[in-house]
């Protein structure tokens, strides 16, 4: 993948080449080398997960400051709806949207309207006859990108229906033109306020496929929510209203979506280990019954996202409380729902992304995993990371690959160091009983 | 290349839960090895059906892959209760899973004939209260 832009970082400044973020990382991407980690551009699908647990911060999130949108004429946030969570006593959404006016965004757009109009297309698109069952829901980038490297059978069975907030750029651009005809493509701005950098990726990475994403820049949820808190005072009531309801609202969590298809042979699963372990068995085709699946890569859903404030399970419960009195969907307002519009589409079909084997030369290939084998048959499979790779198996393989040492383990290294150290005693003796003999 | 690449596996029979583990270790080889999704969906169901088959009903053995650059060759061997009608068994929808599997969404009576469906030739040896050897290739 020449030229794939990753919204994860490192800094090398504060990483302390611990190995807290080897294990998790769900492909297998990072390694630590010469004191601090590094991440496999090619295996990393930004799920976020190394952010997560870092206790250094070197971990970083990759997203654009609110300040990038100065030089645009109209400026549209989409806020995601974990956003409305991340706030305590809040009893309507409406503050959260005034407060997004208040910060200087010229209009809003929430993406959770747009994602009430994926439900709707999601419903439309299940009973059409010969679609590949389960369907796998396109929302997370993180999974998406996940089944295109690792899990090239299932690409079919993924939506072909944009995510909520593509569709809702590309609304909020119509709708913006419409209102002021004077203005061009480019000065218009369409701001996500994201909890998570696998939306970044999806952006900069022209989503996944080559396609110009309406969105012009990402921000993260953090940043937002810190600006918010200083200007949502509850004082005056909010000169604007939610264009959303229940449904909408829920895809903030996990199974929120997958509800919204109307259809009870659903799953949802929720980060990413898990989210592995489910796409593993529907590759195995062992989901007899499925029609709908819902994946998340965060633990909770969208709400536990890497750059979300809120713990994701208050923030889910405070979720539960606001859409109590809200309509169960608002898209009926938002004209016809009886096809699903070709630019909700996506332009083409998921594409699996090939692995870079061992070697292009099956022979060599077979040669080589001979040797990992060989190699992995001395290591002590404790999987301790303390060379530096995540596993055993893992560190056999970056071996052959030329990519780490044998002396690296430092099991095999105190061995060996028992060994010459017993060897060196034995000669002593040896010695000693000869000079006393 | 004279020597086959084999990987070797014990397929636990007391533990229900890692059933399909072998299978998804063998997925991550031949993915390494660089051979096509296409021929390693079919190996990684192949044996994800045997591992299935040998836990539920054999109370486990033992599964070896071989690797050849021409085909892969697997194979599954239990001592298990055996087989008693092969033909029958290879029968869609003919099942022997006991209820507690089934309630697990297992005994589909689907496992021996998607080894066949996946694979391009299948041998079952089996003998009642001995045990099965199935050999299953699959070419590359």
């Amino acid at each position: 993948m020449a030229g794939y832009k990753h919204s994860v970082s490192l800094d090398i400044e504060k990483c302390k080449g611990c190995t807290n973020c080897l294990k998790p990382c769900p492909t297998e991407a990072i390694r630590i080398r010469n004191g601090h980690a590094y991440i496999k551009s090619m295996r990393c699908v930004d799920c976020g997960k190394c952010i997560s647990v870092c206790p250094y911060g070197a971990k970083k999130a990759v997203y654009d400051k609110l300040s990038a949108m100065d030089s645009f004429k109209l400026k549209i946030a989409l806020p995601a709806p974990s956003l409305y969570g991340q706030f305590d006593n809040l009893d309507d959404v409406d503050y959260v949207l005034q407060g997004l006016l208040d910060i200087g965004f010229d209009d809003v757009f929430e993406v959770s309207r747009a994602a009430e109009l994926v439900s709707d297309y999601t419903r439309l698109y299940m009973k059409q006859p010969g679609i590949k069952l389960p369907v796998i829901s396109s929302a997370c980038p993180a999974v998406v990108r996940l089944i295109s490297l690792r899990f090239p059978f299932l690409c079919e069975n993924v939506l072909p229906i944009l995510p909520p907030v593509e569709i809702a750029a590309r609304l909020a651009k119509t709708r913006a033109k419409k209102k002021h005809p004077e203005l061009k493509d480019e000065d218009i701005c369409c701001c996500f306020i994201s909890p998570c950098p696998a939306k970044v990726s999806y952006v900069s990475n022209d989503m996944f496929n080559g396609e110009k994403s309406a969105i012009d820049i990402v921000v993260s949820m953090s940043d937002v929510y810190f600006a918010l808190i200083d200007v949502m005072k509850n004082d005056k009531a909010p000169g604007v209203s939610t264009q959303s309801g229940m449904i909408g609202v829920s895809w903030a969590a996990t199974g929120g979506e997958a509800s919204a298809v109307f259809n009870d042979k659903y799953l949802a699963a929720d980060g990413i280990e898990n989210v592995n372990r489910v796409l593993e068995q529907i590759d195995n085709s062992d989901f007899p019954d499925l029609e709908f699946v819902e994946l998340n890569a965060c633990n909770g859903g969208c709400v536990g996202g890497a750059m979300t404030v809120a713990n994701p399970y208050i923030a889910k419960a405070r979720l539960q409380s606001l859409k109590r009195y809200m309509p169960v969907s608002q898209s009926w307002k938002f004209g016809s729902r009886d096809s699903i519009p070709d630019d909700a589409k996506m332009a083409e079909p998921l594409q699996g992304i090939p692995y870079s084997p061992l070697s292009g030369d099956r022979n060599e290939a077979i040669r080589m995993m001979a040797e990992i084998q060989q190699i992995h048959e001395k290591l002590p499979d404790w999987d301790c990371g303390s060379c530096g790779s995540p596993t055993c198996m893992c560190f056999a393989e970056d071996i052959v690959r030329g990519d780490a040492d044998r002396e690296d383990c430092v099991v095999l290294v105190r061995e060996k160091l028992h060994r010459l150290i017993g060897e060196q005693l034995k000669n002593e003796k040896q010695k000693d009983n000869k000079d006393e003999g | 290349m004279s020597d086959a690449l084999r990987f070797h596996y014990d397929v636990d029979g007391e533990n229900f839960t890692s059933a399909g583990e072998a299978s998804a270790q063998v997925k991550k080889k031949l993915r390494q090895l660089g051979f096509s999704p296409d021929i390693i969906r079919r190996v990684s169901i192949a044996m994800y059906e045997g591992e299935i088959n040998m836990v539920v009903h054999a109370g486990g053995g033992k599964a070896d892959v071989f690797v050849y650059p021409e085909n892969i060759e697997i194979v599954l061997e239990d001592s298990g209760p055996g087989i008693a009608d092969v033909e029958l068994a290879m029968k869609e929808g003919y099942s022997t899973a006991p209820d507690n599997v089934r309630a697990l969404g297992f005994g589909a009576g689907m496992g021996l004939p998607n080894m066949k469906r996946y694979t391009d030739s299948m041998t079952v040896e089996s003998e009642l209260g001995v045990g099965t050897k199935i050999v299953m290739k699959v070419n590359v």
